[in-house]
């Protein structure tokens, strides 16, 4: 059987005294283009993992491997160069860049111009900005942003700028892709939306990997649910499984039961 | 072309095509000449200031560039009798070697970390100078050096500088609104969200910093045969402020801002030479209006006028 397409072994991260993460693992394997979702409640550690699959942060102990290669303690560029590539919470913007612009840009990864060439405006460097352009457009078509495609980013509303991070993400040409919080601070319609382009990106054979909140999107959109409390893992399925996992009920006891999609 | 652009192009021709025509107009005098000459190897020290903004750095060291690029000159000159031709390019060279090694240290650091060791450095390479012994001849400095054009006009130096400060304005200008600036954009804006869709962030912050260096030890070659003469106190952290006050005054958002800082405070100060004692003080008070009242430099003036009425 082949290796895993992400595996973290027992990965922790100490802070000092506080100990953010406890030998948590994961593994995502089967076929490409499943969508996996980490939750759990505030503070229970989930950015943390999130950081050191991405070479953000590194583990005090354990191991990151994608594809069966170790990228513990990698930088973060190389893990993207690699094939995993992470999407920020706040989507930091060119304000006076198109949302084509920005997409532009995040294909560094894939433009073939050196750095002189790209300076001294070399006919190369100008193939990169056609052929960059046209790719950056047909991602803003998967991510349903075409309209915007020449707006200035500082006309976007946050629901669009939200999938113009994703869409900077994917411009990376990622085989997973870690999503942070994705929906947080959208309103419902916003949210289908986001869901919808989701599952779409995961169509098209990218495995999506997200940290959420939003427990009625995640219960919607996942394959497989992990569960993090407290830095440790407390549960692992699917969706159906984990909403009848007595364990996280227990864990999230006292919120509302809308919460936990109940 | 996005308005900022052509706003910046229209301005940077417009000054180019002015210091092409002025001589016509005050070229008998060799004092006014020699403020523009002066002027136009500040700018392009200043550039290279900019640059490091553009990445997120607020640099104090390029004073210590521009003295390692006049003193690079210097000893080719007086010492191995090179042509200033060869010296120019090699002192920028220098300069961005040591810019590369020493900014591939210290670049991890950001903010006001960032400035004080920059701060430190400039001092550091003056007291390396003054301490080079038989090379560097300590304080008395190296003098006597050779101007590239023979003959008694001082129209070749100027064009000379006009020249060094159109490359310094083409450079900055091609970074800037090039792929490459809208990387070092990024790396300003969130060095996280640049690294994460896979930019080596360490290396084009070390890119960025060479090429800022490059630009001062040119400045500071032009400088060493502009004056004939370079010393340990030729350019000093006091220097280094002011560069990247000419930065702050012109605006960091537009490549000719460099320039018309330079420009502007370097000309005002001539015109109030007679306040000569005061110049520190008025540039600081200066500093604090520009940051409170002009934030972003005087090309914004009108751009910021404009958003208020819409």
């Amino acid at each position: 059987m082949s290796a895993p397409i992400l595996e973290a072994r027992s990965i922790t991260k100490r802070f000092g005294g506080l100990t953010a993460n406890e030998d948590v693992s994961l593994k995502l394997s089967g076929p490409v283009g499943q969508v996996v979702s980490v939750i759990g409640p505030n503070g229970a550690g989930k950015s943390t993992f999130f950081k050191m699959l991405s070479g953000f942060l590194r583990p005090s102990s354990g191991s990151v491997l994608l594809h069966g290669q170790d990228i513990t303690g990698m930088p973060p560029h190389r893990i993207a160069r690699l094939g995993l590539v992470r999407t920020f919470q706040e989507t930091t913007i060119f304000p006076d860049l198109t949302a084509m612009e920005h997409v532009s840009l995040a294909h560094q990864l894939h433009r073939e111009a050196n750095d002189v060439e790209v300076v001294l405006g070399m006919p190369r460097a100008r193939g990169d900005e056609v052929r960059l352009g046209e790719s950056a457009l047909e991602i803003l078509d998967l991510m349903e942003l075409s309209a915007s495609a020449d707006v200035a980013a500082r006309h976007l509303p946050q629901g669009l700028l939200r999938l113009l991070g994703i869409a900077m993400g994917l411009a990376a040409r990622p085989q997973v892709l870690l999503l942070d919080e994705p929906y947080a601070g959208l309103n419902p319609e916003e949210t289908n939306r986001a869901v919808g382009i989701t599952r779409k990106i995961a169509a098209s054979g990218v495995s999506v990997l997200l940290v959420e909140h939003d427990m009625k999107a995640v219960m919607a959109i996942s394959d497989r649910i992990h569960v993090l409390y407290f830095g440790k893992k407390i549960a692992e399925g699917t969706p159906e499984e984990i909403r009848n996992d007595p364990k996280v009920v227990e864990a999230y006891l006292g919120q509302e039961d809308e919460e936990l999609g109940l | 072309m996005n308005p900022l652009k052509k706003r910046d192009l229209s301005i940077a021709l417009g000054f180019l095509a002015a210091l092409l025509v002025l001589p016509l107009a005050v070229g008998h005098s060799r004092y006014l000449l020699s403020v523009l000459m002066n002027c136009a190897g500040l700018s392009l020290i200043a550039f290279g200031v900019w640059i490091t903004f553009s990445i997120g750095r607020i640099n104090i060291c390029q004073a210590g560039f521009a003295l390692i690029g006049g003193y690079t000159t210097a000893i080719l000159l007086s010492r191995y009798g090179l042509s200033f031709w060869i010296a120019l390019p090699l002192s920028a060279l220098v300069s961005a070697v040591v810019g590369a090694v020493i900014g591939s240290f210290i670049l991890k650091l950001r903010g006001i970390y960032f400035s004080m060791l920059t701060i430190s450095l400039t001092e550091a390479i003056r007291l390396a100078f003054l301490n080079g012994g038989e090379l560097t001849q300590g304080s008395k400095g190296i003098t006597g050096l050779p101007q590239p054009f023979a003959g008694d006009s001082a129209m070749p130096t100027y064009f000379l500088a006009v020249a060094l400060l159109a490359l310094g304005l083409l450079v900055t200008w091609r970074v800037h609104y090039s792929r490459l600036g809208r990387i070092f954009r990024a790396m300003r804006l969130n060095e996280d969200l640049a690294e994460s869709f896979g930019t080596n962030v360490w290396r084009y912050r070390v890119t960025a910093f060479a090429i800022a260096c490059a630009l001062g030890g040119l400045g500071g070659s032009y400088f060493a045969v502009f004056t004939q003469s370079v010393y340990p106190q030729s350019f000093t952290v006091e220097h280094s402020i002011y560069y990247m006050l000419f930065c702050f005054l012109g605006g960091l958002e537009f490549v000719s801002g460099a320039m018309i800082g330079a420009f502007a405070l370097t000309i005002l100060f001539e015109l109030l030479s007679q306040f000569q004692q005061y110049q520190t003080l008025v540039y600081g008070v200066l500093m604090i209006a520009v940051i409170l009242v002009l934030p972003n430099g005087l090309m914004a003036i009108r751009a910021t006028a404009k958003e208020a009425r819409s």
